[in-house]
């Protein structure tokens, strides 16, 4: 009896270490990245490898286009997808009843969600460069983009709509509020962490594809920056894609300065995120 | 005044309703403009041609059969490894870790999903690949493998989530009542949490898959490109090319209109139609349903 227990305490710690290797093994890869690309990246950085032009076929100066273009993708995103996520989220938390109809919606975003992000390369390029004739453009890419993240940004909206107690809602509305004066006075002020933290993740997302914009907006290189939302447009991770794999004889410091400058993009947004997140969570009084 | 408050309230609950239907609008616009530029392979090519062994597009042969293999080794090798890491890593950050750890771990996981899979691409070119190379003496360390190890790295995020979902939404009381039997905590997870959360962790593999089919850059970057038949077992180590990077590849040197360009496009479609069919499955396994739908997206 005595032996049995002892083998059972003994299997429970060498599952214990077996489960804790396994998380350590997907977790310490993580760090070890982005710590190289940190330690390899950093000697690449200069003022002038950030505000200058690619010279010498991309072997030599400065990614400033794909750093404007990459901001510009963004912008021309977020002007598209965080109105119509955050409506959508308002429509689903606020308004929609359990229907087949709200079921479907919600099937579709899922669906969405889950589409390949080439996929949406090639649907952009069916509807908005070929059909709608707004060629390979900021335009382009920036909605196909923001058809992608979408999903992300109704669902954390939702997520968050939701969080706010009915009771915020009733006590609006028996002051004699409408139904939009309450969700955009008080339900939209209360969530509105929350929104902001799915808007980042969406726009993370953004920022870090590059099969979406391979055929609707990035160019290979551009010598000046775009003139407007028709033009096509150099972006970080199309420009890593290409000096990594296009280039021949490309020097690995400027490959890996530009995976910085890619990373720092991302790394910065999460972090932003996880701060807004965890504040409201601290701070919230309900 | 009264009336024009009224107007306006009628405005914005019409614009908002119209938001909310945008989601189907967008699926089903997506699939008809891929069955647009997709359908008229079908009359381009035969299907003798179609499920062939040789994809050749100069040529016009345009069989498939090599890019299907391709992601099936690749998705295959990443789900070896990212399903043990990606359970072991949810039992551990649910069940295991002390409440520290689990702050730390659960941010760098989901920093993982954000990590853009060019830069795992590139670091797979420069140091993965000619590792591999080395360590295992192969001719190339642009194989199906390493497309595999960095295409398991891209889906663990996605399985831990939803499984750590799936074991938070065990109850406590099912594990108290093993513990009061004598069961160890151990034998606690094995065989009563993990089984209870049996069909969270199925759906979490399910997405997985669903990731890792449709990977694209990373793949492209570090899997040689080379379309042959993977159906050998030392296919695992050899130059593969999956039907994502086809696309990824080819679409910006084919003509508007052109087969080669429908082509594309029919592939594109069979992506999206398994897209469809693993994600409905995924949403169909009974488990909590909302709550998995809200981690998958976030």
């Amino acid at each position: 009896m005595k032996r049995l227990t002892l083998n059972r305490h003994l299997t429970e710690q060498i599952g214990f270490t077996a489960i804790t290797i396994l998380a350590m093994v997907t977790v310490l890869p993580i760090v070890g990245t982005v710590i190289y690309i940190l330690i390899q990246g950093a000697p690449a950085i200069s003022l002038e490898f950030l505000t200058g032009f690619p010279r010498d076929g991309m072997r030599a100066g400065g990614i400033f286009p794909a750093i404007v273009g990459t901001l510009y993708l963004a912008v021309g995103t977020s002007i598209f997808s965080v109105p119509l996520g955050i409506a959508a989220a308002i429509y689903l938390a606020e308004y929609a009843s359990d229907t087949p109809l709200t079921r479907t919606i919600r099937i579709a975003i899922i669906n969405l969600a889950g589409i390949p992000s080439v996929v949406y390369g090639l649907f952009g390029l069916g509807l908005f460069v070929l059909f709608l004739n707004f060629g390979t453009s900021i335009l382009a890419a920036s909605l196909t983009l923001s058809i992608m993240t979408l999903p992300v940004i109704i669902s954390t909206a939702e997520e968050a709509l939701r969080a706010v107690p009915q009771s915020f809602r009733t006590v609006s509305v028996s002051l004699g509020a409408t139904r939009w004066q309450t969700i955009r006075r008080i339900v939209l002020k209360e969530s509105l962490p929350g929104i902001l933290t799915g808007v980042i993740l969406g726009l993370e997302r953004a920022v870090g594809e590059t099969a979406p914009i391979l055929f609707t907006g990035a160019a290979f290189f551009l010598p000046r920056l775009p003139n407007s939302p028709l033009d096509a447009t150099m972006a970080l991770p199309y420009h890593l894609f290409v000096i990594s794999t296009q280039v021949p004889e490309m020097p690995v410091q400027i490959q890996y300065g530009t995976a910085l400058v890619l990373l720092a993009f991302v790394l910065t947004m999460n972090l932003i995120a996880t701060v807004i997140r965890s504040r409201a969570r601290a701070r919230r009084q309900w | 005044m009264e009336k024009s408050l009224n107007w306006r309230e009628f405005i914005i609950t019409r614009l908002i309703q119209t938001s909310g239907y945008s989601a189907i609008v967008f699926v089903a616009l997506i699939f008809f403009f891929l069955i647009r530029e997709g359908a008229p392979t079908l009359g381009e090519v035969d299907l003798a041609n179609l499920f062939s062994v040789r994809w050749y597009p100069i040529e016009d042969m345009f069989g498939i059969l090599p890019l299907i293999t391709g992601s099936l080794v690749v998705t295959i090798g990443a789900m070896l490894i990212a399903f043990p890491l990606g359970i072991g890593t949810a039992v551990y950050i649910s069940e295991i870790a002390p409440r520290w750890m689990r702050e730390i771990l659960k941010p760098l996981v989901e920093l993982l999903g954000g990590l853009p899979s060019v830069v795992l691409g590139f670091l797979g070119i420069l140091l993965v690949s000619p590792f591999l190379r080395v360590f295992l003496d192969l001719p190339t360390g642009l194989t199906a493998f390493t497309g595999s190890l960095l295409l398991g790295g891209i889906a663990v995020p996605t399985i831990v989530s939803v499984a750590e979902d799936a074991l938070d939404a065990v109850p406590r009381s099912y594990r108290e009542g093993a513990w009061a039997l004598g069961a160890t905590r151990w034998q606690t997870i094995w065989r009563v949490t993990l089984p209870a959360a049996k069909s969270g962790a199925l759906t979490a593999v399910m997405l997985g898959i669903g990731r890792a089919i449709g990977e694209t850059m990373t793949v492209m970057m570090v899997t040689g490109n080379a379309p042959v038949l993977a159906i050998k077992l030392g296919s695992l180590f050899a130059p593969v090319r999956t039907m994502t990077a086809t696309i990824a590849a080819e679409m910006g040197e084919v003509a508007n209109g052109s087969v080669h360009y429908h082509m594309l496009f029919f592939i594109g479609m069979t992506l999206f139609l398994i897209s469809l069919a693993v994600n409905i499955v995924a949403s169909s396994v009974v488990f909590r349903a909302k709550k998995r739908a809200e981690r998958i997206l976030s």
